[in-house]
């Protein structure tokens, strides 16, 4: 009985890890970007509602739920490019305007949102994985969508590209010393202006996997907080696409322990479980800093680090 | 530094209401008619979650069509300093006469504080919290869901095949708990051989843990789902998407599963509003405490889905009238999952006992626990 209930506890967590990490990874690269080139955009979480809201809205009208993800990233791009236009402004402060963007997203897309919650909408197809087994929890636990293999390819390319492309030089050039780049004839505002705005458009694109995948509905508590967590994350990751990969992952199947445990009767303190996400980051938080050292590979020019 | 609030609230209203174009800020700049009612409510969510807001601002809409009532409505309104904000609002503005506040938190201290100092307005909370130490413009009104939520146990014992049906449900609070506890009893009335496991997500809304709990139960063999939490949209969905049947909770949530929907346990909050609005307008006055079921059509259940087999419609059906008619839900033998017996053999409770209004435990044969 108690190997029944460990086994079914891991594959729960795998599956939620698989289930609940694409909107984290997503939002993490996208934050991983913006913070290569100098930046940090607290407002993702307001973009990442506002995708949700878009890709589900678009679904609904138009009945493409791929069109609904492509206009959620365009949305979410809006948003960066905003976060990018203001902070290039004379003693704009990122943080403070990342919170202000957080709320303004947040507050649009409920205003807008409002007609949406209660249509149904189509969503996106799933792709089998689990065709090799006759485990049908495990077969369930490895149905992914498409979303998460595009998040995945996306890692292992931005990881690969900030190493050996000319592109991925110039935006860790101008996250690491904007002087350094000046000098180069980099022009810094513009190449920030485009990292937070492509980081923007991933973080939409997290959104739409919310409302269209998983959970799959439009509703205004979807995102609990998920983009936060996912901008403490990359720090956690330590600006690595790779391992914001794996630390989308580790915080998936946090969710996913709370409910797991008490399914298979392990019911006491599930309080603590259900907690155990937002735990991690406060405990990811006090491990990595220290008022000594700045962060191993954290970006030069960020205001928190500088 | 409440006036310094209440102008910014103004503010806000006003301006707000010219950007959308149609508000109560508006409407709120001129004096209240002098005949007809107007009747305020608040929501802690937003009005159409599939849940506890939408069951009350259907009712709502329902009351809009009683001539002579005007019902000015806010949504969102968080359990804070903003409930008492937005009643001051609605009596100084929008000159209402009767506010139903309709979640858990709004009534202690805000609620209490807002009809001491507006005693000629009748202020109603939609829990079982009145007591007669509070003011007597102060009220409870309440629907005992626990009876529609039997009735759908009924249904759900003859539709599972594995005998394991699952529950998500928020917080271990006593109307959750009894919701639990009614529904495991109807289940265990028709299919004795059958557990109800319960899963708590710990918050009233939290989309992503509640679809986590639903797919946990369903690998852990159940075959029927239901729920308590604000909105039901998520596990609906997502026991539909799995191909498990469910039963709804607070509102309908029929449209989501047209293959496996069965029933829910909804209120009828239009009952009660309707009855309020039409004795103040006769200038009577209003009960202090009111809770009932079926009894005075406070709950109801949503109609069968496709998941309904006619057996379990026949169940159900005969269980609702025995309901109405008063006949016990609570009939002994019933053990507490830690073995002691709260309704001994031959014995039964009320649907109505006071005991029960203070549930803290799940019975035998439910499977989770409340720590």
């Amino acid at each position: 009985m108690e190997d029944v209930g460990l086994s079914t506890v891991l594959l729960a967590m795998l599956a939620g890890a698989i289930r609940v990490s694409t909107p984290f990874l997503f939002v993490a690269l996208g934050e991983c970007l913006t913070e290569k080139s100098g930046r940090i955009n607290l407002g993702l979480e307001g973009t990442l509602v506002f995708g949700a809201m878009a890709a589900y809205a678009i679904s609904f009208e138009t009945g493409s739920p791929w069109l609904g993800v492509l206009v959620a990233g365009f949305a979410g791009m809006a948003f960066g490019a905003m976060h990018g236009a203001i902070c290039r402004l004379k003693g704009v402060n990122d943080i403070a305007i990342g919170i202000a963007m957080m709320l303004f997203g947040t507050g649009l897309a409920f205003f807008f949102g409002k007609a949406y919650i209660q249509p149904v909408a189509p969503r996106l197809p799933s792709v089998e994985l689990g065709f090799w087994t006759d485990n049908p929890h495990l077969a369930k636990a490895l149905e992914v969508n498409p979303l998460f293999l595009i998040g995945i390819a996306l890692a292992v390319a931005m990881w690969w590209a900030f190493k050996n492309t000319r592109i991925g030089l110039v935006v860790r050039t101008t996250g690491d010393s904007a002087p350094a780049a000046l000098a180069l004839g980099i022009n810094v505002d513009l190449v920030r202006f485009l990292a937070t705005s492509a980081g923007g458009f991933l973080a939409g694109v997290g959104g739409a996997f919310l409302s269209l995948y998983y959970p799959g509905s439009w509703t205004e508590g979807l995102s609990s907080g998920q983009g936060l967590m996912a901008v403490a994350l990359v720090i956690f990751a330590r600006w690595n696409p790779l391992a914001c990969f794996g630390a989308a992952l580790l915080f998936g199947a946090a969710g996913a322990l709370g409910p797991a445990l008490q399914s298979v009767g392990i019911t006491r303190g599930y309080h603590f479980f259900n907690a155990a996400p937002y735990a991690m980051t406060l405990v990811i938080m006090i491990l990595s800093i220290s008022p000594k050292r700045s962060l191993k590979g954290a970006p030069g020019e960020l205001s928190i680090t500088k | 530094m409440i006036n310094r609030r209440f102008d910014r609230r103004t503010f806000l209203k006003g301006s707000g209401a010219g950007l959308i174009g149609l508000s109560t800020g508006i409407l709120g700049a001129v004096p209240a008619r002098a005949e007809g009612l107007t009747i305020g409510i608040l929501y802690v969510g937003p009005r159409d979650d599939f849940g506890w807001n939408q069951a009350h601002a259907v009712a709502a809409a329902a009351l809009k069509e009683v001539p002579g009532v005007t019902v000015v409505e806010e949504e969102n309104v968080p359990e804070t300093i903003a409930v008492a904000q937005s009643i001051e609002s609605m009596i100084s503005l929008d000159g209402a006469k009767l506010i139903f506040a309709t979640s858990f938190g709004y009534y202690n201290p805000f609620v209490l504080d807002m009809a001491k100092k507006f005693p000629d307005v009748q202020f109603r909370h939609a829990a079982p919290l009145w007591t007669d130490k509070d003011p007597t413009n102060a009220g409870s009104y309440f629907g005992q869901l626990d009876q529609a939520h039997y009735v759908d146990g009924i249904a759900a014992g003859l539709s599972t095949k594995s005998n394991k049906l699952g529950f998500v449900a928020a917080k271990p609070i006593g109307t959750v708990l009894r919701n639990i506890n009614s529904f495991a009893l109807g289940v265990k009335k028709v299919n004795p051989a059958a557990t109800v496991q319960v899963i708590f997500t710990g918050e009233w809304s939290m989309p992503v843990r509640e679809a986590e709990a639903a797919n946990a139960l369903i690998d852990a063999g159940c075959d029927v789902l239901t729920c308590h939490v604000d909105g039901p949209k998520v596990v609906i969905e997502t026991a539909e998407g799995r191909g498990v049947k469910s039963c709804g909770h607070n509102a309908s949530q029929a449209p989501l599963a047209p293959k496996g929907f069965i029933t829910g346990a909804e209120y009828k909050w239009e009952t009660i509003y309707k009855d309020y609005a039409a004795k103040l307008g006769k200038g009577e006055a209003l009960p202090n405490f009111i809770g009932g079921g079926f009894d005075l059509d406070f709950v109801q259940n949503t109609p069968y889905g496709a998941g309904a087999t006619p057996e379990a419609i026949a169940a159900a059906d005969a269980a609702r009238a025995d309901v109405k008619a008063g006949k016990p839900i609570f009939v002994g033998p019933i053990k507490k999952q830690d073995g002691s017996v709260l309704v001994a053999e031959g014995a039964s409770l009320d649907n109505y006992a006071p005991e029960l209004n203070a549930t803290d435990y799940l019975i035998e044969g439910v499977v989770g626990s409340i720590t």
